[in-house]
């Protein structure tokens, strides 16, 4: 493949496939990039076979919404990448790609990373035995698979996607043993404040009171903290105690954890795009102009990989960042970008409306985002907290530093799961803010690759 | 005595400069060590980290011999084994001219009075390294050669330094060099230290810190590329490289597999960084799925690279500048200079603390680069 393209999306959902649509619509030569077989992305994932199989109903009027904008991409004429995995981008922009066992690398003027947003990790003792898997991770199986638990469920954790799954389960005909709810409980109070400005996204906060009211019947422990996996070789139990100090234990094979989402920046930190830290959502977030275009010109974030907002702001964003593409190519002028961008922008505004609410009613408790010592953070090569905190002590101030006295981040998952928690370590011990510690150094392949795969590349034509 | 004044002045935190500040502290003098980053961050930290007196240059064969015992000593030098372990090092030849080429050297140092590297047959090189094609034919053993852990050495030499008395400081970069009263003074973007003695190991940068003093000596940077992967089955004891390849190919104690060979990445030396090539890798994949088919579906866990000084002649500078009393240079190891680690740091440290040394180096001092210059 040897064009070169106007703009390169990466990521089929909300963000992408809005970006593309408009983008075509603009004339620009578009090719979109994505992991999944089908366009969607995680929120509509599989959705134009669910919709054939009547199984959207299921998982809610959101869901079956996304039909009508994957429709619309199919036929924007875009050149559609599905099955393809990113392992690597450069500057210039060259971006390798990998579809089966065939390698090769596309070119583009501009790049738009609408790769969404990832579970934030939870490390918790116990957090690695076979049996505790992510809310995230079941979603997945129910949508793609409609693989629902044979046995109720115990979840702990907190925020929209948990109610979303906890919705959808039930519609499948699934059983919730219990919720333990981790959110802390003054940040409810806090969380008042808000409301009034989250009046603007008004359906949405209907959206969530139908969610929250199917708890109804579910036995739910509110202010939960210490969460504990107990088992010989797979889960047997989860202990815990709350913010009232009562300690409690329940019996379960399984137990499903989620602690909100975070932007997935893997892809801005390869390019070394400039970050700056969310300090309410506790995480990194790529520094955005209005177009959405990030430090680096020509690369563009849209989506919850800039920051958490959710599938309508995405699609808005998405539409805004195609006319910050057109301009920079020259196809628009900056009057008329900004006339075709002023709608997406009202659209998204409101529908960041209800975040400030959302984000301090379900900010990460300290415990999830730097764990006490004994926790492993990183589990591919077993590195405790303690001993991050250790080398941060003894006087480790960088995360490269860090990861390579204690290994940390050096496994396959390559940092993404242990990357932040380990700079959050380091900057808590030594005092310094998250921008200061910074994460570390990303390296490819930011996929898995095989050793016969990158041998491949070589054959491979740009 | 002020805080800043010191016996010597180490410039550069990498393995290089740590084990010259050990060697020199254990004699009882002072030393600092300034590093511009944080130790080990180039080429220490980039490093395969073999441990090979196998295919060495005659120039530097003598003290890598030596460093070879120390090596096998390490734990008494530096508290810990660094992970060191003696697999041996083997080089293997694929087809009859690469026979003959490895055949011509253990010739040529059997000439000079060595008996470490020995020739093995088909058969030999199979028992030795059961996963390698079959079609490979021969290959040079050193069974005493073998492999360390890169962060664990430095870990050791950092804390060996420090128990000797060592002061280390990090994000210090030196910015200028001058001499005021005989001695030296070293200014770094945030402090100045004294010293009558300077040594120059700043790797990658060395070439800089030599022209603040004077001496114009021309290097290179080498931006050597590695390969790590996920963990597997133990299956590799020795480091297999090869005679008609670029390729260094290991397994290590995690049981992960180590790719290396010096195919270069792009060097970027002002912003203190280096990218991959990622074509230029692939090569280095391909030739390990040749050599070892068993690994073809082994996932890549990481790809990066690592900044270090070449010279012309592929051997280091380990010696006093020829100009600048005072000045100590030990740089250039172009691509294979941890092994000589230990034994580097105390040449350094003879010259140091008593001007001279009794350690073969007269073919590594700084002057034949700079005569070359001076005729081009």
């Amino acid at each position: 493949m040897s064009r070169q393209f106007d703009a390169l999306i990466l990521g089929a959902g909300p963000a992408g496939m809005s970006a593309a649509i408009r983008a075509r619509a603009l004339g620009l030569e578009v090719a979109v990039v994505d992991e999944q077989p089908a366009p969607g992305g995680q929120i509509w994932r599989d959705i134009e076979r669910s919709t054939a199989h009547g199984r959207s109903a299921a998982l809610g009027s959101d869901y079956a919404a996304g039909a009508e904008v994957v429709a619309a991409f199919r036929s924007s004429g875009a050149t559609y990448l599905a099955e393809t995995t990113v392992w690597q981008v450069e500057p210039g922009y060259r971006v390798y790609i990998r579809r089966g066992n065939e390698m090769s690398i596309l070119s583009a003027k501009t790049l738009l990373i609408a790769t969404g947003a990832m579970e934030r990790p939870v490390p918790f003792p116990g957090w690695t035995l076979p049996g505790v898997m992510t809310v995230g991770a079941a979603q997945i199986l129910l949508k793609s698979a409609g693989q629902v638990p044979d046995v109720p469920v115990w979840i702990a954790g907190n925020g929209p996607l948990m109610l979303l799954y906890v919705n959808q389960l039930l519609d499948a005909g699934g059983q919730v043993a219990g919720i333990l709810d981790t959110a802390v409980r003054a940040n409810r109070w806090a969380a008042v404040f808000h409301l009034a400005s989250a009046l603007a996204s008004w359906d949405e906060l209907v959206k969530g009171i139908r969610w929250v009211s199917r708890l109804r019947g579910i036995p739910v422990v509110r202010g939960v903290r210490d969460i504990e996996a107990v088992g010989e070789s797979k889960l047997e139990a989860v202990r815990y105690r709350t913010e009232n100090d009562i300690d409690g234990a329940v019996t379960t094979g399984i137990l499903l954890v989620h602690e909100g989402v975070i932007p997935d920046i893997h892809l801005s930190l390869a390019l070394d795009c400039r970050h700056d830290w969310n300090e309410v959502q506790q995480c990194f977030v790529p520094t955005l102009d209005e177009w959405g275009q990030t430090s680096m010109g020509g690369v563009f974030v849209a989506g919850d990989g800039g920051g958490i907002g959710g599938a309508r702001a995405a699609g808005a964003a998405g539409e805004i960042a195609a006319y910050g593409m057109a301009r920079v190519l020259g196809r628009l002028t900056g009057t008329a970008a900004g006339a075709g961008a002023a709608a997406p922008r009202r659209l998204r505004a409101r529908a960041l409306a209800i975040r400030p609410l959302l984000d301090t009613l379900h900010c990460a408790r300290r415990q999830v985002t730097a764990p006490a010592d004994k926790t492993v953070v990183c589990r591919c090569e077993d590195i405790t907290a303690g001993t991050i905190r250790a080398a941060a002590k003894a006087g480790a101030r960088d995360p490269n530093q860090v990861k390579a006295i204690t290994r940390c981040g050096m496994g396959p998952c390559l940092g993404r799961q242990c990357g932040a928690i380990a700079s959050r370590i380091i900057a808590e011990t030594l005092g310094r803010s998250m921008v200061e510690t910074g994460l570390s150094r990303v390296r490819p392949p930011l996929r898995p690759i095989t050793m016969a795969q990158l041998a491949a590349l070589g054959d491979s034509k740009t | 005595m002020s805080s800043h004044d010191f016996d010597v002045v180490v410039i550069g935190g990498g393995l290089h400069g740590l084990s010259a500040a050990l060697h020199i502290a254990r004699e009882g003098r002072s030393v600092v060590v300034l590093e511009r980053a944080w130790v080990g961050r180039h080429a220490s930290g980039a490093s395969a980290a073999g441990v090979r007196t196998l295919g060495r240059d005659p120039a530097e064969l003598a003290l890598s011999l030596e460093a070879r015992h120390m090596w096998h000593a390490i734990a008494e030098l530096v508290g810990d084994d660094c992970g060191f372990h003696s697999h041996g090092q083997v080089r293997i030849a694929e087809s009859e001219a690469e026979i003959e080429k490895l055949e011509r050297r253990v010739a040529l140092i059997q000439g000079l009075g060595y008996r470490h590297e020995e020739l093995v047959d088909r058969v030999e090189l199979r028992r030795l390294v059961p996963a390698l094609a079959p079609h490979c034919m021969a290959a040079i053993v050193v069974r005493e050669d073998g492999a360390a852990d890169p962060h664990r050495t430095i870990i050791a030499f950092r804390r060996s330094a420090e128990a000797a008395g060592v002061v280390i400081h990090e994000g210090q970069g030196v910015v200028a060099i001058e001499q005021r009263a005989g001695r030296w003074a070293v200014r770094t973007s945030a402090d100045a230290y004294v010293a009558p003695v300077v040594v120059n190991a700043a790797g990658a940068w060395a070439a800089r810190i030599a022209a603040m003093v004077g001496d114009d000596i021309p290097l290179g940077t080498k931006t050597s590329m590695m390969i790590v992967t996920e963990r597997v089955e133990p299956f590799l004891g020795p480091v297999v490289t090869a005679a008609g390849r670029a390729l260094s190919f290991k397994q290590t104690d995690k049981g992960t597999l180590l790719v290396g060979g010096g195919r270069q990445g792009i060097p970027d030396l002002d912003r203190e960084t280096s990218t991959v090539n990622l074509q230029e890798i692939a090569a280095s994949a391909r030739t390990v799925c040749e050599l070892f088919p068993g690994v073809s579906d082994v996932r890549v866990a990481r790809v990066w690279a690592g900044l270090e000084a070449i010279t012309t002649d592929m051997v280091p500078v380990i010696g006093p500048s020829p100009q600048a009393a005072g000045i100590i240079h030990v740089f250039g190891f172009s691509g294979h200079g941890f092994q000589l680690v230990p034994v580097a740091g105390a040449v350094v440290a003879d010259f140091a603390v008593r001007g001279r040394t009794d350690r073969e180096v007269g073919a590594l001092q700084a002057q034949r680069l700079m005569v070359q210059r001076a005729a081009a």
